[in-house]
């Protein structure tokens, strides 16, 4: 299975192609075959003993044994894990709820703040944006956010923002500019100085020095999703000339 | 199939931590491979994409905007290897103390140790030269009281 997945790597594959586990023909009556271990990211999935497809998308792999889909989405599916930014609707006792684009708002509790205790509360109000994670996210239950880690800090996560403008692109814009090397960073990077929260939930909070820059760089972040890389860099470089 | 009446309901209604835990860090799979099928132990599913892309810290701040998120970039962001090597050679090398350093310093501590102890008379006295022919050197006895002899 692990050679099958590794030939189709690059390829376009679409939901119901399988990968089953390859009985060898030749038996090495040597050593003991070790069978390996594979790690299926998103949009792919274990069915009895195959691995299905069940996104339509690019076929990617990373070293030692991880595979994945590439596809292009805008609904969000909640992860445990990542880090997405919330706008909280409903403050209710003990419980805010916050909407982050998904199927159901996520619960997220007045304690998950850093050195929030039962007298201490967060001072957080309906209509704030947080930027928080995922501890309890699966199709069975309610999804829960933080905004602590596991050892009690905050690490920047927690309510952001006094001005600024949120907008929501795709899913694969926000993992691009999220990915290490970015291009459309490093374009972004030499634009004006501003401040930028990406959520992977395909939500961006842009914030610069003034008005008009803030809704250039939402403009520019919006529109280069589906140009190629030389149409956006001339973009970008047009809109660092002051022409947009 | 999915279990309509407990699961769903039980999720939409107000629950405390202590009823939640027995499901919190198990992932629900429609599909079970038989236990005794050796690919159940082989592929390993993950959910998220951070860790297939290798996705860096949410938070950006350019040309100084915002410093103390230009710091949690720093810290946050999973750092370099080289650089990391480095700090820790260097950090190495100032807390270390070397051989002979470490001789010095216990050889000092032995002679400082036998005076604080030695007594007043001996610890006044210079220090004896060194002998070639190591002769035995007469070692100056505690003087005693005398009696006045009539």
């Amino acid at each position: 299975m692990f050679s099958g997945l590794k030939d189709k790597v690059g390829e376009v594959l679409l939901p119901g192609d399988e990968f089953s586990l390859e009985t060898d023909d030749t038996i090495s009556l040597t050593e003991r075959v070790k069978p390996e271990k594979v790690v299926c990211g998103p949009g792919l999935r274990r069915s009895g003993d195959r691995l299905l497809v069940c996104k339509s998308g690019v076929l990617r792999h990373k070293q030692p044994n991880m595979f994945w889909m590439d596809s292009q989405q805008r609904r969000y599916v909640p992860a445990k894990g990542e880090t997405v930014i919330g706008i909280v609707t409903v403050k209710s006792g003990d419980v805010f709820k916050v909407d982050f684009g998904g199927s159901e708002q996520a619960s997220l509790s007045y304690l998950a703040f850093e050195g929030a205790t039962k007298r201490n509360r967060p001072n957080v109000q309906v209509g704030d944006l947080v930027f928080s994670q995922f501890v309890v996210a699966n199709r069975d239950m309610e999804p829960e956010l933080v905004c602590v880690d596991s050892s009690g800090r905050a690490n920047g996560m927690g309510v952001f923002g006094g001005g600024g403008l949120l907008f929501t692109v795709s899913l694969g814009l926000a993992r691009r500019l999220l990915s290490p090397h970015s291009d459309v960073l490093s374009d972004l990077q030499t634009l004006f100085p501003c401040e930028l929260v990406v959520g992977m939930n395909g939500r961006l909070w842009v914030k610069s020095s003034s008005v008009q820059q803030t809704l250039v760089i939402a403009n520019l972040l919006q529109s280069c999703d589906t140009m190629t890389a030389p149409q956006r860099q001339e973009l970008f470089r047009r809109a660092a000339q002051g022409a947009l | 199939m999915k279990d309509d009446a407990l699961s769903t309901t039980a999720a939409r209604t107000h629950r405390t931590d202590s009823m939640v835990t027995p499901y919190r860090h198990c992932q629900t799979a429609d599909d079970q491979p038989s236990l005794f099928s050796p690919v159940r132990n082989l592929i390993v599913e993950e959910k998220s994409f951070g860790p297939c892309e290798e996705l860096r810290y949410g938070r950006f701040s350019f040309k100084g905007f915002n410093p103390e998120v230009e710091k949690l970039m720093l810290l946050m962001n999973p750092r370099d290897e080289t650089e990391t090597k480095d700090e820790e050679d260097v950090s190495r090398m100032q807390t270390d103390v070397t051989d002979e350093e470490m001789a010095l310093r216990y050889e000092s501590l032995v002679e400082s140790m036998k005076k604080k102890f030695a007594k007043k008379r001996e610890r006044a006295a210079p220090e004896e030269e060194e002998d070639v022919n190591h002769n035995a050197v007469e070692t100056t006895t505690k003087r005693k009281f005398l009696k006045p002899q009539d």
